[in-house]
């Protein structure tokens, strides 16, 4: 769909544009990742929002990590979740082997230090939408060989 | 979906505005953004359509409002030409997308061009084309207009001057 070029474009244009602008100011690149994991939480939270309207209420921790990795992931991606593993006390890992945002970049183990970059914003995504559903989490990614990532 | 596109761009101008202070900063950086995306978007359009050749600016106008924001966007704004030479046209738009969960713009961001992201992609698509352009925002809803307004000046190249237009 047309749509996702966009908005791979943006997305990209925006960690282009925030890190140039660091370059030139402070040169501290933590603030970036913050910055865009920040605008990832907003737009997660207004984005969930609109996707649970009709939905019913969710049971339990478990059933609203699926509901992420299926219809949010689709939603957003256009794909599932490839993997969710947890070990029932709070800790969940989901994996996704062609993440879109990465598929472009490369297919191994090339640019792999740039990657975490483009996940600070997805990363923030997540964070925003599981805080609107009433969970207080903390978001990481792991990228080991593009485009898979974790 | 285009709502997380909206909605991305809207955390991208409202974290621009935390950034920068005065308005036109966020503009041009918004405009410069545009470009990035617009020198590789007519890639994408270009793929995605296969249109043919366009022979004239009029076709050329035409075709990003009727093809490229209807593919992209969703909408097709009218297209008209405002200049004798028939190198200025104007777009209108009576529903931007980009502006759906924006009711006003904050007091003390009064000249702030909100799409001015969309203008930058119009220019950076064209220069690909090797058509150069002047792309800006005539009238905006968001300040208070009837319409959105863009309007495209395309600049005549070097060797055009040599030739006459038809």
């Amino acid at each position: 769909m047309a749509d996702e070029a966009l908005f791979l474009l943006l997305h990209n244009e925006m960690v282009a544009g925030l890190y140039r602008a660091a370059e030139q100011g402070e040169g501290e690149n933590g603030r970036c990742t913050t910055k865009l994991e920040s605008m990832g939480f907003r737009v997660g939270q207004g984005l969930i929002e609109r996707f649970t309207k009709d939905t019913a209420r969710f049971k339990d921790e478990l059933d609203i990590m699926k509901f992420v990795c299926k219809d949010f992931w689709t939603t957003v991606f256009k794909k599932q979740i490839d993997n969710l593993r947890t070990n029932h006390q709070g800790i969940y890992v989901l994996q996704d082997n062609k993440f879109r945002l990465l598929t472009q970049m490369s297919a191994g183990k090339q640019y792999l230090e740039h990657a975490p970059k483009y996940l600070a914003f997805t990363c923030g995504l997540i964070r925003g939408g599981l805080s609107n559903l009433g969970i207080k989490s903390i978001v990481t990614a792991e990228v080991s060989s593009m485009p898979a990532c974790k | 979906s285009r709502e997380l596109f909206v909605l991305t761009y809207g955390a991208l101008v409202a974290q621009l505005c935390k950034d920068y202070e005065k308005d036109e900063d966020v503009n041009t950086c918004l405009d410069r953004m545009g470009y990035g995306i617009g020198v590789r978007l007519i890639d994408d359009f270009l793929a995605r359509s296969a249109v043919r050749k366009c022979r004239s600016y009029s076709e050329t106008a035409g075709m990003i409002a009727q093809v490229a924001f209807k593919m992209y966007l969703g909408v097709t704004p009218s297209v008209s030409c405002s200049s004798a030479a028939g190198n200025e046209f104007s777009l209108i738009l009576d529903k931007n997308p980009l502006v759906d969960f924006v009711e006003e713009l904050p007091a003390e961001r009064a000249s702030l061009c909100y799409c001015n992201l969309l203008c930058g992609v119009i220019r950076g698509a064209l220069e690909m084309v090797h058509l150069a352009a002047e792309v800006t925002f005539l009238q905006d809803r968001l300040k208070g207009d009837a319409v959105t307004e863009i309007g495209i000046t395309f600049l005549r190249k070097a060797e055009d001057r040599k030739h006459k237009r038809n």
